[in-house]
């Protein structure tokens, strides 16, 4: 397979520019929202509020409000980054360019990943001054948050060809990443809801990555950190796959 | 004859709603010419780039560039063609400088700082480098569109209507660009409504309508055969009928015999000679004239003509 490095990075250097350049919009607003997230739940209501398990409260958020932002963000991003050189027409460039299916996900994909890497630590850290808590397995944390990153920036991608208006690109991340997250364990743990609901929730895709992230910092969750991985893996294939078939057959692409 | 660089055979594009943008379309255009495409709105000429640029998909027909399979070895040949968009098509909010930089490097060449300043410089923006596309005038807007289509070195470019909507100075400053850009041997296919343009830059050109090429031809030769001269004699006193001396030139009386109209030549100038004899030969024959309007037919008239033609056929 043809790779060629020089596309891809020009692609991912641009993307980041763009990111930089809108850095008030893309870094600060999603650090404030998170921020007075955790200063209200897990600071002000949190001292009030029993822990769950072992963990302090306002501690226990934090990973469900770190899997807030970053599904929501990554998403928006990664759609906003391949939607507007559509809808401006600038796509040609792409398109006529000798670049295929890897420089473009390199390109995008990696750009949009990268972004949500940053603003992930940025939360982290800044966290830290409302809430004190600890990484029970960092090398976890990393690689669960670069895989969700990754796959939610191809989402976002596909999400991004698929739109053909401003109002359809904001509708996943708006009407159902952010209800799943909020009900897939951000605030409660799954095993206190009362039955049926503590099952029923299971259904819900987004448990199983608040979980698996949760996890990585405090050693226990609601499922298992290798069904939470394996899922997330299982979604990150398919949705690289659907790309592929994207850009083999030109959907919304090529006309 | 030059070798071919881009070769397109049974070219055709159906689109979903059942549009035929290219109908069979055959062309062959050769190493180091410019190329003029010719035709009405919805002609089929930015579906014909679009197929050879990868933007769109052909329904069947096969395309090859630079001898390569255009849809088995596309990097390789996309590599070498550069594309300027009819729409002023770029990010506003991007310096100049980076945007063509940009271009370069998606197209895999490595950076190169002196080159990227010959571009910019040769289209007059090195002065404008770090200004943000969305400052400029629509002129240099697509002047920068040129220059991105220029970074990564292309041996075949399209330019699709290149100076719609620029101004008379602007238009004349593009095709001296375009001059350059044949000097370093670039081949050039653009598309335009302006025949003018054609007319002024073309070697060749080919006019296209509803999808099928109707006419390939050297610019000089289609002139040539297909150009005529017209002249428009105004005679001192109307003529009931016209001597045999002047009958057998392709004349005939017009404004109820007050002016002889000549239609005839090819294009190459003969015309011209034949209405100095037919002159001479009203001298000879005693019929006094008080003015003589001549004109060569342009490309515009063999256009119109063709199209004519061609509706006439249709109907």
């Amino acid at each position: 397979m043809i790779f060629n490095a020089r596309s891809a990075w020009s692609i991912y250097r641009r993307e980041l520019w763009r990111f930089l350049r809108t850095a008030f919009q893309s870094v600060l607003a999603p650090v404030l929202t998170t921020a007075l997230y955790i200063l209200v739940f897990g600071s002000a209501i949190g001292d009030r509020m029993p822990d769950v398990g072992s963990v302090d409260y306002g501690a226990f958020i934090i990973p469900g409000l770190l899997m807030l932002t970053l599904l929501g963000e990554t998403t928006s991003n990664s759609s906003f980054g391949i939607y507007m050189p559509r809808f401006t027409g600038t796509i040609y460039e792409l398109l006529s360019a000798p670049v295929g299916v890897a420089e473009t996900l390199v390109g995008f994909v990696g750009a949009a990943a990268t972004k949500s890497l940053i603003l992930a630590a940025i939360i982290l850290l800044t966290a830290r001054i409302f809430v004190p808590y600890d990484i029970a397995h960092p090398f976890f944390a990393f690689v669960f948050i670069l895989l969700v990153a990754a796959s939610f920036s191809l989402f976002g991608f596909i999400l991004g060809i698929w739109a053909d208006s401003f109002e359809k690109l904001g509708i996943i991340p708006m009407l159902i990443l952010t209800p799943l997250t909020f009900l897939g364990g951000t605030f409660y743990s799954i095993a206190d809801l009362p039955a049926p609901w503590d099952t029923v929730a299971l259904v819900n895709p987004i448990v199983y990555l608040v979980s698996g992230l949760r996890w990585t910092f405090y050693g226990s969750a609601d499922v298992s950190i290798w069904v939470s991985l394996g899922l997330t893996l299982a979604f990150l294939f398919t949705c690289t796959a659907v790309i592929a078939y994207i850009f083999r057959t030109g959907w919304r692409l090529r006309d | 004859m030059s070798d071919p660089i881009l070769e397109l055979s049974g070219l055709t594009k159906v689109y979903p709603g059942g549009l035929k943008a290219l109908d069979d379309v055959d062309l062959t255009i050769r190493k180091g010419e410019i190329f003029a495409l010719l035709g009405p709105n919805g002609a089929g000429k930015t579906t014909l780039i679009g197929a050879v640029c990868g933007l769109v998909r052909p329904t069947s027909g096969s395309m090859r560039a630079f001898g390569q399979d255009l849809q088995g070895d596309w990097r390789q040949a996309r590599a070498r063609i550069g594309l300027v968009p009819q729409e002023l098509s770029t990010d506003m909010f991007e310096p100049v400088k980076h945007a063509v930089e940009y271009s370069r490097g998606l197209f895999g060449l490595a950076p190169d700082p002196a080159r990227i300043e010959e571009i910019l410089r040769s289209l007059s923006l090195w002065d404008k480098r770090d200004n943000r596309i969305m400052e400029l005038s629509g002129g240099m807007k697509r002047r920068v569109l040129i220059a991105k289509a220029m970074a990564h070195e292309p041996d075949l470019l399209f330019l699709d209507e290149p100076t719609a909507g620029v101004d008379v100075e602007l238009r004349k400053d593009m095709w001296h660009q375009i001059d350059a850009m044949r000097a370093r041997g670039v081949t050039v296919i653009l598309t335009t409504h302006y025949i003018e343009e054609a007319e002024e830059m073309a070697d060749r050109v080919g006019i296209i309508r509803k999808g099928r090429i109707l006419m390939v031809d050297e610019k000089d030769a289609m002139m040539a055969r297909l150009g005529r001269t017209e002249a428009h004699i105004m005679l001192a006193e109307p003529l009931g009928a016209l001597p045999p001396a002047i009958a057998q030139f392709p004349v005939e009386l017009e404004e109820g015999g007050r002016s002889i109209c000549y239609r005839g030549g090819d294009g190459t100038g003969k015309g011209r000679e034949e209405v100095a004899d037919l002159t001479k030969a009203l001298i000879a024959s005693g019929i006094d004239y008080v003015g003589i309007d001549v004109r060569e037919s342009s490309l515009e008239d063999i256009f119109v003509s063709l199209l004519g033609d061609e509706e006439g056929e249709a109907a």
